[in-house]
């Protein structure tokens, strides 16, 4: 930790940054305001698919940038789960080195567009700016100055690949092409490993495709920065079980030395009401893979979603604002989210639910499904909700919702979204002898991500449970430090 | 990868394929079934493999033409490649020697039935297979059927070929003439839950796979969720065959016409666009 502060503070000594500082007082600095983020008008953007937020333009870039005062002690940095060198991208915003600020960012996160997309920021190095600890003001928007970088870069036409490193020869594997897994493969193939990503699904990116949607995360940004890997030299194969079209032992057989597993949070779970198998009743997973990676809706797609004026959605996390968001757009006149607890409980990012609100998506806050009414034909047409209140604080911290006798009433619904969260995929753990699980079905790893069979390394959801994007390319990056060690022990010996 | 060698029809609306996938060929058991797309606008669609030949390196895939996606299968030659199949999916069958197991077929469900009797027959059991279909036309695999069984008996709705009748009702006389230890039925919904209530009357344990809508086929997106004993199951992850007395059939038949309107008006306009 005292050699990364040290690395810092000599970086942050280097003249071109010292110069930046004397351009404008520190005190000047905390005095201009955080930009806003141009973005599509709710009316309009609530009836298509494109991106809500248009990215900052240079200028608007360069003046957030001024605002950041170079820390001695950059806490931003301690927020971000990859470590990057937030103060140095963004002085190299400030004197309009755009390209170089998107290099910056790359040493140390590979997935720069995406991040600055969909990463919380202000749970994480916002949350850890100097404005917002010390100075309770808004904090420079590092977000969206990721962003603006990334995406510089890209339109500029000259994108820096990562250099990969000198190869070694050496046979590693992923299990699942989502963030966890591109994060591991960049880091590895700059270690110098032979690199391959087995994906189960036909296309490559896991939850940053089929799951986001497009108006938060174009699918055509995953595919450049997963382009960007094919580049470093990194194989995917898509249409690969691993545990099914081929068992972990029959890879081992092929030359693999390690593997890293990051397979994500599968299963959808279901609230087990009277009613839920109807049609019309659709995991949040289900509803948003066919419209976001199947296409359905899109002209000559052939995967059928089913369509309604009244849709509601269950849970208040970011899924649950993508599926009620995505349904609105499909042209629901009435958007319901439905969330047992208030609208402070709720998982979903700030930014998230305030577009939602602005895009006109009903918030019915307290209130709980406990049965759903079907049609003849066993198609979903009303829900019972029962309102609830909130009690004691329970084991999350979070007050306790508490269902109040007799306050049940119907509501009209065409399509009912469960977005209640995901259990562990038990597909490689089921097929593999001997990986040690917890009780949740994650899979146990020590500090390096290793699980309990020495050669295989896991990350992201299938460790976590259920987390963001960023929380597993953190994980990625760490299991990478990790089987490099391991592989090299093993050499060694 | 995945390219079609050969391509038989057993009838104007149901096709044989045999498909290079030799990771699939190698690692696929009775009971497995294959995730398959075409095109890239294609749909995913479970179907559970026929046989496979671990050598070559081929799976077999027999598709009944009923809508968009299995037409356009069915319509790719020999030498097309399938964009994308994904498997194998499911828990294998459970093979064991029990003694007489009677396996019933409806229609196309002799395809993912085969691999299945030819299993049990290895295991050493006496293996009586009734394949019933609407006409003679649709009775396929009767050759092959026959290499795997001690006895076959067919049934036909209108009498064409062997005997007239339900699926049920040739089942019903091997029941009533020997002891049976085991049931498997495959077919459609109807005729699954129609073989299960017979069953279950002669308190003869049966085995069912089932054929629900699915999307990702790995356990992701609970397309393919049923009622079994009460609970919630998933065909992909936690079947696809499954105890069929236990299984709420009425529940799946309304699941499965989930997208029945949009998928005819869908079948209909790619017709009409065909011709």
């Amino acid at each position: 930790m005292e050699n990364l502060k040290d690395f810092y503070k000599k970086e942050r000594a280097e003249e071109w940054r010292a110069e930046i500082r004397k351009n404008i007082k520190t005190k000047e600095r905390t005095l201009l305001e955080r930009i806003k983020m141009p973005a599509q008008d709710p009316d309009v953007r609530n009836h298509n698919r494109i991106e809500v937020n248009l990215g900052l333009d240079e200028k608007l870039a360069m003046e957030e940038a001024q605002r950041c005062i170079d820390c001695p002690n950059p806490t931003c940095i301690s927020g971000c789960p990859v470590g990057i060198f937030i103060p140095k991208f963004i002085k190299k915003i400030e004197i309009g080195d755009f390209l170089g600020a998107a290099k910056v960012i790359k040493e140390t996160n590979s997935l720069p567009a995406v991040c600055g997309r969909v990463c919380p920021q202000e749970k994480q190095c916002e949350a850890n700016c100097f404005y917002t600890i010390q100075l309770q003001k808004p904090p420079v928007a590092i977000g969206f100055l990721e962003r603006f970088a990334a995406d510089y870069e890209r339109d500029s036409g000259q994108m820096a690949i990562p250099e990969a490193g000198e190869k070694n020869g050496i046979k590693v594997a992923a299990i699942g092409s989502g963030p966890a897994s591109l994060a591991w493969a960049t880091d590895m193939a700059r270690f110098g490993y032979d690199v391959t990503v087995f994906e189960a699904l036909h296309e490559l990116g896991g939850v940053l495709k089929y799951g986001i949607p497009g108006f938060r995360l174009p699918n055509e940004i995953v595919d450049i920065e997963i382009n960007n890997l094919k580049e470093m030299g990194v194989k995917f194969v898509t249409n690969f079980v691993v545990g099914r079209t081929a068992t972990i032992d029959e890879l081992r057989e092929r030359g693999f030395e390690a593997f890293f597993v990051a397979s994500g949070a599968g299963l959808p779970r279901f609230m087990n009401i009277p009613g839920e198998n109807y049609t019309g009743i659709f995991s949040s997973n289900e509803y948003l893979t066919r419209i976001n990676l199947m296409g359905a809706t899109l002209d000559g797609y052939d995967t059928p979603v089913t369509l309604g004026d009244n849709v509601a959605v269950i849970g208040g996390g970011n899924t649950a604002m993508d599926s009620v968001r995505t349904a609105k757009r499909l042209g629901a006149k009435r958007a319901m989210i439905i969330y047992r607890r208030t609208r402070e409980e709720m998982p979903a990012r700030v930014e998230e639910v305030e577009h939602a609100i602005e895009e006109g998506i009903e918030f019915m806050n307290l209130n709980n499904p406990v049965k759903y009414i079907g049609d003849n034909n066993g198609r979903v047409k009303k829900m019972l909700l029962q309102k609830m209140e909130l009690g004691e604080p329970d084991a999350s911290g979070r007050r306790r919702p508490i269902p109040i006798e007799g306050s049940e009433y119907e509501v009209d619904v065409d399509v009912v979204i469960v977005a209640v969260g995901v259990s562990p995929n038990p597909l490689i753990p089921s097929s593999v002898k001997g990986l040690k699980t917890t009780k949740w079905g994650t899979i146990k790893v020590n500090d390096d991500f290793q699980s309990s069979i020495e050669d295989i390394f896991a990350g992201g959801d299938i460790v976590r449970g259920g987390a963001t994007v960023i929380l597993a390319m953190g994980d990625g990056r760490n299991a990478a430090v990790g089987m490099d060690k391991y592989i090299k022990n093993k050499i060694k010996k | 990868m995945n390219k079609i060698v050969d391509k038989i029809f057993f009838s104007e609306n149901v096709v044989k394929l045999v498909i290079e996938s030799p990771d699939i060929a190698r690692n696929r058991k009775p009971g497995h079934f294959v995730i398959v797309k075409t095109g890239k606008k294609g749909e995913r669609i479970p179907l559970t493999i026929a046989g496979a030949d671990p050598e070559k390196g081929t799976i077999n895939l027999v598709i009944q033409i009923v809508g968009v996606t299995s037409h356009k299968i069915a319509s790719l030659e020999v030498g097309d490649e399938i964009t994308d199949i994904s498997g194998p999916l499911g828990k294998a069958t459970e093979i064991e020697k029990v003694g007489t197991v009677l396996a019933a077929a409806g229609g196309v469900g002799t395809a993912p039935l085969l691999p299945i009797i030819e299993a049990m027959k290895k295991a050493g059991n006496r293996v009586i297979t009734v394949l019933a279909a609407r006409n003679k036309d649709l009775i396929i695999l009767e050759d092959e059927v026959r290499k795997h069984s001690d006895e076959v008996i067919i049934m036909t709705d209108d009498g064409s070929y062997g005997k007239q009748g339900l699926v049920t009702h040739g089942m019903e006389e091997v029941i009533k003439n020997e002891k049976i230890d085991l049931s498997i039925a495959i077919g459609p919904a109807i005729m699954m839950k129609f073989a299960s209530l017979l069953t279950k009357k002669y308190d003869i344990k049966t085995v069912v796979s089932l054929n629900t809508i699915m999307v990702d086929g790995t356990g992701m997106c609970g397309a393919c969720r049923i009622t079994v004993g009460g609970k919630t199951k998933f065909v992909c992850v936690d079947g696809p065959e499954f105890d069929a007395h236990k299984v709420d059939f009425d529940e799946m038949l309304m699941r499965l016409s989930g997208f029945k309107e949009q998928e005819a008006a869908a079948y209909k306009k790619y017709i009409a666009e065909l011709s």
